[in-house]
């Protein structure tokens, strides 16, 4: 039987009671969202905090998803079950809907939120590599207020953030921009597990040209977006583009060998989910531009 | 620490460590032993119960966090000796063998119909994909579910017609 370390629960009442909360009990305190990375680690004792801080009671502040103009912004307690529903998300980013249709199981998602995935901070863990697409803006706020930090320096290494001890990530703002489209293409190897490995991209085009791409990789060994502007940028999209940024995605890869598979079937995965993952993303940027 | 919730619609409270998982909370401070507990790893499904409507795999939540919530087990399918159409489904049409999955199974299958009351078998299986079953191969755990889906609706239709011919 899995029992986790003996630890007290608080529960918080607001985001600035957690906050509160967090300064007080000091670096043995973690909070827990949906518990479902959090809880399992501490279960293996990989995770023994001696305070856990509830924050599940939050939804009114960190539950929303809203639309604007050019920017979406999705509260930290945002479930994946919710962001798989939401037809505004799907409708500026597909990437999302793909991804999370294919994230753990049905019932997992009905708790697992989007802060907790992206502190989580897991080598395969799916939202990192979809807010990286996405070139996502992630607010941190403790007690002195609130700050900003691109996706891109929100992941510190595995397993850490940016997001310091008494503080909480607690919105995500995603930038809406005319003439892109995205998508996530993943292998797993049966329903509910974990990648293997997925390619997330991200595409815009003006005029039957590429001016931005975004390539983001999970479980390949690849913390930062791959610069693939070289391949793409300033040309129209076209099969030998895509085998030429697929090549560098598979030239940056550092997958290693696991019970998920081979790192050589790994860095086969990096090319052909990135080829399968822009041309989806293209076909849907032409067809939103159409319209 | 003191925790208070509601389970199957009666209020309990228990004096609990705040390690102890829901699942146990469940089976050992409750003895409401439908509720099974497998994997412990947050992958069979077994453990599923419901916490304020939604499916949890309460071996993957505290017992302190579903304090002030609503948590349904699989005791409470049969009411008033009557059972729910999932169970129903369930006998009729082989849903289990050696039993052990079954109450996740149909805590899951029920918020399943409850939400699409005519779920393809893509859905079904869908919904179920995060549960394990060892016996059945699913096919038989699919049937079942169809089974429920087609009796609620059936009974729907009948009490329509019903209402329609007495008008
Ligand atoms: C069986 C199973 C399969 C899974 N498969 C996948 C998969 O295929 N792909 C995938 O991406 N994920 C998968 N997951 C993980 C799942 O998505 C988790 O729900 C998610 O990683 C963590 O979200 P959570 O809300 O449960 O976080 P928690 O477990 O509550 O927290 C995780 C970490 O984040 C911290 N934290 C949480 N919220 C905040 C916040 N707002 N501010 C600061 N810190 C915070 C916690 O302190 C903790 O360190 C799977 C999980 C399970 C159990
Ligand atoms: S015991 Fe909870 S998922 Fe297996
Ligand atoms: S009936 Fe035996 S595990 Fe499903």
């Amino acid at each position: 039987m899995q029992v986790p370390a003996p630890f007290e629960y608080e529960r918080a009442e607001s985001v600035s009671h957690a906050i509160a909360l967090l300064e007080r009990l000091g670096d043995e305190a973690r909070v827990v969202a949906g518990g479902h990375s959090l809880l399992p680690m501490m279960k293996l004792r990989l995770a023994a905090p001696e305070y856990l801080v509830d924050i599940n009671d939050l939804s009114d502040e960190l539950g929303y998803i809203t639309v604007e103009s050019d920017v979406v912004r999705v509260g930290a307690l945002v479930r994946h079950a919710a962001m798989l529903a939401h037809d505004g998300l799907a409708e500026h980013f597909p990437i999302i809907r793909d991804a999370e249709h294919l994230i753990a199981d049905p019932v997992v998602r009905n708790w697992g939120t989007l802060g907790g995935s992206l502190c989580q901070c897991d080598p395969s863990e799916d939202l990192s590599s979809v807010c990286l697409a996405l070139d996502a803006e992630c607010v941190i706020t403790g007690s002195g207020g609130q700050r900003v930090v691109p996706m891109a320096d929100f992941a510190v290494g595995p397993y850490q953030t940016a997001v310091g001890e008494a503080e909480l990530l607690t919105e995500v703002r995603f930038p809406i921009r005319p003439g892109s489209s995205s998508a996530y293409q993943k292998v797993k190897r049966r329903a509910g597990d974990w990648p293997v490995a997925a390619s997330g991209v991200a595409v815009r085009l003006d005029g039957g040209t590429v001016i931005d791409a975004r390539i983001a990789l999970t479980a390949l060994g690849v913390d930062d977006a791959v610069d693939a502007t070289e391949a793409l940028v300033g040309r129209p999209p076209s099969e030998e583009a895509f085998a030429a940024a697929a090549a560098i995605a598979t030239q940056v890869s550092r997958p290693v060998d696991d019970a998920r598979g081979s790192a050589e079937y790994k860095r086969h995965l990096a090319g052909e989910l990135t080829v399968r993952a822009l041309r989806s993303a293209v076909s849907r940027a032409l067809s939103t531009t159409v319209n | 620490m003191q925790v208070t919730m509601t389970v199957n619609g009666d209020e309990v409270t228990r004096d609990v460590e705040p390690r102890m998982l829901l699942v146990h909370f469940l089976r050992d401070a409750l003895s409401l032993t439908g509720t099974h507990w497998g994997c412990d790893t947050s992958n069979c499904g077994t453990c599923v119960v419901w916490v304020d409507e939604q499916p949890v795999k309460s071996c993957t939540m505290l017992a302190a966090m579903a304090g002030g919530k609503r948590v349904r087990t699989v005791e409470d399918l049969e009411r008033d000796g009557v059972l729910d159409p999932v169970q129903e489904g369930f006998m009729q049409c082989h849903g289990l063998q050696c039993g052990f999955c079954t109450p996740g199974m149909m805590m899951t299958a029920r918020w399943l119909l409850d939400h699409n009351p005519d779920p393809t078998d893509g859905e079904i299986r869908e919904a179920i994909s995060g549960q394990i079953c060892r016996c059945t191969g699913y096919s038989t755990i699919v049937r079942s579910i169809r089974w429920a889906a087609t009796h609620e609706n059936a009974s729907h239709i009948e009490t329509a017609e019903t209402a329609g011919s007495s008008s």
